[in-house]
C-alpha cells in the first residue's frame, strides 16, 4: 500500500490536500463556494480544446481555469456573484460541449478529468503539483493580511484603500492555478469537496484564522489519506470517501459548534 | 427560407417533440429562476442539477425509471441544504458546497458500481450534457406535469416569496412564516431543476434558470414584467438554439452537428452581456453596489 507507484499517490495527494486546505479555507471564508465548484469543473473544456488541437492537456486546463476566473471576477463588477459564476460555468461547459461534439474520442477521458486517475500518478506529474502548491501557498502566505481582511471587513479593507476587486481577482487566479495542475490528477470534483468540507468544518470549530487554515489543512489531509486507504482497501473510488468524510467533518463541526453554544448560554 | 431552417426541419418528430418539451421548461425554469436569482441562490440553483443528475445514475443501478432517482435525489438534497443553513445569507454557499460535494462523491461511487456491471463510458457525459434531440415522448406527461406542479407553487407563493426574499425582517414582522416559504420554494426549485436536468442536462438546466432571468432582472421595472421577460428570453434562446442545432448537421469539422446546450449557452450568456451596454441612468451613480435589484421591498408589497 505505500511501495512503488502507491508511494506517487500517497504525495501527489498530501500536496493537493494541502493545497486544498488553505486555498479552500479562504474559498469558504469569501463566500467563493461557486466559484471553487466551476473553476476545475469548467476547466475540463480546456482540456477538451488542447486534445482537438493536439496540445498537452495541461496548456488547456490552465488557459480555462484562467479565462474563468477573469470572466468571474470581470462579470462581476456589475452582477452578482453568484450570477456572474453561473453564466461564466455555464459557458465555459457550452463550449466544453462543442469542443467534445468535435472530438471522436473523448468519454473516456472527460471520465477521468471529473474523477482523476489518483492511483496512477507517474512521478513526472507529482513533480509540477509539489512545484504549484508551493507557488500557491506562498502567493496566499503574502496576501494572508490583505485577503483575510478583505474577507471578514469588506467595507474596512475598501476604506483602508486596499483594491478588494484586485484581491478577488487574484485570489480567484491562485484557485485556478492551484486546480489547472490538480484536476488531471485527483479529478475536478475530488478536487472541489476537498477545498470545501474541511474549511467548512474548520471554521465551525475556531474563529481564530490561523488556527482555523492550519485546522483545514490538518482535516483535509486526514480525509484524503483515510479516503486512499479505504479506497485502496475496497477499490471504490476515492472521490466517494473524500466526497462523504468531507461532509462527515463538516456535520460534526457543526454538532461540536451547536454545542459549545448551549454551554456557553448555561454554564454548568 | 432553406438558410434558415433546413429542409425537414418542420417534418422532423424529434424536433416536434424537442420544442415542446424545450419550450415548457424554458418557461417553467425562467419564472422559477427570477426568485431563484433575487434570493441569491444561483449555486443552490445548480447543484440541485448537479445533484439530481447523481439520482439519475443511483436509479439507473437499482433498476428504476431515472425520472423518479432525479427527482427523489432533487429533493433530498433540497431538504439537506434547508436543514444545514440556506436559509441565512452568511454561510449559504457553504452549506450548498457541502451538500453538492457529498453529492458528487456518491455520483462516483455509482458510475463506477455502474461500469463495473455495463459498459457505460458515455454516461458521465450524456448526463452532464443530456440531449433534446432524445427524448421519449411517453415520458413527457410526467415531465409536464412536474413542471406545472413546480409552476404552481411558485405562483401561488409568487406574492410572500418576493417580500421574504427581499425583506425578511418585514416578512417576519407580517407574520409570514419565512422559513417554511424558502422551504417550499426551494422544493419547487428542486423539482423544477430535477425535471430540466433529467431532459436537457445539468448544464442546459443551469443556463436555462439563471440566464433568462437575470437578463430580464436588469431590464424589467416589475417582478410581473421580469418573469414574462424571462420566460420570453428563455423560449426564444432554446428555439433558436434547436433551430441552429438543426442547421448546424453539414457544419465543419465534423459534419455531425454541434450540440443544443452550446448553441443556448452562447445566446443567453450572450443576451446578458447585451444588457451591459445599456446604462440605467437612476442607477448610473450607484454601480459600486453591484446588484441588479432593479425591484425594491417598496414595490414587492403593492399588488403585482
Amino acid at each position: 500500500m505505500f511501495t512503488g507507484v502507491m508511494a506517487n499517490t500517497w504525495l501527489a495527494a498530501t500536496a493537493v490536500a494541502v493545497i486544498a486546505g488553505v486555498t479552500g479555507f479562504f474559498a469558504v471564508l469569501r463566500g467563493s463556494t461557486f466559484a471553487a465548484h466551476a473553476i476545475p469543473n469548467g476547466a475540463f473544456a480546456g482540456a477538451a480544446g488542447a486534445s482537438l488541437l493536439g496540445l498537452n492537456p495541461f496548456v488547456g486546463l490552465a488557459a480555462f481555469s484562467v479565462a474563468g476566473a477573469l470572466g468571474i471576477a470581470g462579470l462581476s463588477r456589475r452582477s452578482r456573484p453568484d450570477v456572474a459564476t453561473a453564466l461564466t460555468f455555464v459557458m465555459m461547459l457550452g463550449i466544453g460541449a462543442l469542443f467534445v461534439s468535435w472530438s471522436t474520442e473523448y468519454a473516456q477521458e472527460a471520465y477521468s478529468l471529473l474523477f482523476g486517475e489518483v492511483f496512477g500518478v507517474s512521478a513526472g506529474e507529482v513533480l509540477p503539483i509539489l512545484g504549484l502548491g508551493a507557488v500557491s501557498i506562498v502567493a496566499i502566505a503574502v496576501m494572508f493580511r490583505p485577503l483575510m481582511l478583505s474577507s471578514a471587513l469588506r467595507e474596512v479593507a475598501a476604506a483602508r484603500g486596499l483594491n478588494t476587486r484586485r484581491l478577488e481577482l487574484a485570489f480567484l487566479l491562485i484557485m485556478a492555478l492551484a486546480t489547472s495542475m490538480t484536476v488531471p490528477v485527483v479529478g475536478a470534483l475530488l478536487m472541489f469537496s476537498l477545498m470545501i468540507g474541511p474549511a467548512a468544518a474548520a471554521r465551525s470549530l475556531t474563529a481564530r484564522p490561523v488556527l482555523a487554515m492550519t485546522l483545514s489543512v490538518v482535516i483535509a489531509l486526514v480525509t484524503v489519506w483515510i479516503g486512499i486507504a479505504a479506497s485502496y482497501q475496497s477499490n471504490w473510488p476515492l472521490g466517494f470517501f473524500v466526497g462523504v468524510i468531507g461532509a462527515a467533518f463538516f456535520l460534526a463541526g457543526r454538532a461540536y459548534a451547536a454545542a459549545r453554544r448551549r454551554l456557553a448560554v448555561r454554564p454548568a | 427560407m432553406h438558410y434558415v431552417f433546413e429542409p425537414g426541419f418542420f417534418s422532423s418528430g424529434p424536433v416536434h417533440v424537442a420544442l415542446a418539451v424545450g419550450t415548457v421548461i424554458a418557461i417553467t425554469s425562467a419564472v422559477v429562476g427570477v426568485f431563484t436569482v433575487t434570493r441569491g441562490q444561483s449555486f443552490a440553483g445548480h447543484s440541485l442539477a448537479d445533484i439530481a443528475t447523481t439520482g439519475g445514475s443511483g436509479a439507473f443501478l437499482i433498476g428504476v425509471n431515472q425520472f423518479w432517482g432525479y427527482l427523489a435525489f432533487g429533493a433530498g438534497a433540497a431538504a439537506f441544504m434547508e436543514m444545514i443553513g440556506i436559509q441565512r445569507r452568511r454561510g449559504r454557499d457553504v452549506a450548498t458546497g457541502v451538500v453538492l460535494g457529498a453529492a458528487l462523491g456518491l455520483a462516483a461511487l455509482f458510475l463506477y458500481l455502474g461500469t463495473q456491471y455495463s459498459s457505460t463510458t458515455g454516461a458521465s457525459f450524456s448526463i452532464l450534457f443530456g440531449s433534446i434531440f432524445v427524448i421519449t415522448p411517453s415520458t413527457v406527461p410526467a415531465l409536464i406535469a412536474s413542471a406545472l406542479l413546480a409552476l404552481a407553487t411558485v405562483v401561488a407563493l409568487a406574492r410572500v416569496l418576493l417580500l421574504t426574499s427581499l425583506s425578511p425582517d418585514i416578512a417576519a414582522a407580517r407574520g409570514v412564516p419565512v422559513r417554511a416559504v424558502g422551504a417550499a420554494y426551494l422544493m419547487a426549485l428542486a423539482v423544477s431543476v430535477a425535471l430540466s436536468a433529467v431532459i436537457i442536462g445539468a448544464v442546459l438546466s443551469t443556463a436555462l434558470l439563471i440566464g433568462p432571468a437575470a437578463t430580464a432582472l436588469r431590464l424589467a421595472k416589475s417582478p410581473l414584467k421580469a418573469v414574462i421577460t424571462a420566460a420570453g428570453i428563455g423560449v426564444v434562446a432554446i428555439w433558436l438554439g434547436i433551430v441552429l442545432a438543426y442547421d448546424s448537421f453539414y457544419w465543419p469539422p465534423a459534419g455531425r452537428g454541434w450540440p443544443v446546450s452550446f448553441f443556448v449557452v452562447t445566446l443567453i450568456v450572450g443576451g446578458y452581456l447585451v444588457t451591459y451596454l445599456r446604462r440605467d441612468p437612476r442607477r448610473a451613480g450607484q454601480e459600486q453596489a453591484g446588484q441588479e435589484q432593479s425591484i425594491d421591498a417598496e414595490q414587492a408589497c403593492s399588488p403585482v
